[in-house]
């Protein structure tokens, strides 16, 4: 028997921790409509400074890849050198590279 | 002095038993994130209540610290209003209760801003953005319960029912209320209840509730008459410095 869960939705946060900076995946958190959402997400991964931005999305809105076809989704990109960048030298100074 | 002080101890116990009574909820919430959001309020409130309290003691001038006040007056000492100190029936009272007192601080540190006593417009200053993140979290619970189930609609109904009669007390003028007006570092009480009143109006209509009408009104906390609530608090919070008076950590 499947367990009620009476928490809300799942939905996914993703934070900016400078402003410029690209939004990384945190984690998940329940939430009854948007607000919520984005209010518990503040609540549980912002509260020591850590963000300048926040976004959540609807876990079940997520577009994934699923396991079975992540052979061919990645691997022929492994053996192919010349797809990186990797032949330039930097200047000094560039990061986030 | 003393008027200056009571008006310290009005803020700063407000402050104090509202995080401790959100505190008594740390891990009851319905929910994690819930748990996290309503302990995350409770500190916001502890560390208002410290700045004031270490400001309220250097000006008593006696030696003690905020520490002392807290943990070592007695009940009829305390200045808060009787609503913060109402308990945690349920998750609706526990709302209603936030949303009440958030949209009271929300106006009142908004005008303390203009205080002449340059430390009370500083913690007002402070303030606002925390009590500005709890009144918007505590509107859209107050929406939400209101327009949810039947038994949500139900029971933040009630919690407002209930709650009501306390709601005068906060624009009660104390005779520190009045002094503080006069000499320029108080808030007007009756600018306040107007704001009080059309933000809780217009949150109450979003949320498909009803205003009490006719009810009788409360008073006292603010005089240091307490329900019989206040006691029971203090019996816990206090046990500690009372039996281990010297106790550090």
């Amino acid at each position: 028997m499947k367990a009620i869960d009476n928490q809300g939705e799942l939905w996914e946060v993703f934070i900016q921790s400078k402003p410029g900076q690209s939004f990384k995946h945190a984690g998940s958190v329940h939430g009854f409509d948007k607000d919520n959402a984005i209010e518990n997400a503040r609540d549980t991964y912002t509260r020591r400074n850590e963000g300048t931005g926040l976004w959540v999305v609807q876990s079940k809105e997520i577009i994934a890849v699923a396991l079975n076809e992540s052979d061919y989704f990645f691997e022929p990109a492994t053996d192919k050198i010349y797809r990186h960048p990797t032949f330039y030298n930097l200047p000094e100074g560039v990061t986030h590279m | 002095m003393k008027t200056t002080l009571n008006y310290y101890l009005q803020i700063a116990d407000n402050a104090l038993i509202l995080s401790h009574r959100l505190a008594e909820n740390t891990s009851k919430g319905p929910f994690l994130e819930e748990d996290l959001a309503t302990t995350n309020v409770a500190l916001d409130l502890i560390g208002l209540a410290e700045s004031v309290l270490n400001e309220a003691a250097k000006l008593e001038g006696l030696g003690q610290t905020g520490d002392d006040l807290a943990y070592r007056r007695e009940e009829s000492e305390f200045m808060n209003c009787l609503l913060v100190e109402q308990p945690n029936r349920d998750f609706a009272h526990i709302v209603t209760r936030q949303f009440l007192m958030d949209t009271f601080n929300y106006h009142y540190f908004i005008a303390l801003t203009e205080s002449k006593d340059s430390f009370l417009s500083a913690i007002a200053f402070k303030s606002i953005k925390e009590v500005t993140y709890h009144l918007r979290r505590s509107s859209e619970w107050m929406i939400r319960l209101g327009t949810g189930t039947d038994e949500s609609k139900h029971r933040v109904q009630l919690a407002i029912n209930t709650l009501w009669k306390f709601t005068d007390e906060l624009f009660e003028e104390s005779e520190s209320d009045k002094a503080m007006l006069a000499n320029g570092t108080g808030v007007n009480l009756h600018n306040i209840k107007n704001q009080w009143n059309q933000k809780v109006n217009e949150i109450l209509y979003m949320a498909h509730l009803d205003s009490p009408k006719n009810q009788f009104s409360v008073f006292g906390g603010k005089q240091g008459n307490h329900t019989e609530h206040l006691g029971h608090i203090l019996a816990e919070m206090q046990f500690l410095p009372g039996k281990y008076p010297d106790a550090v950590w």
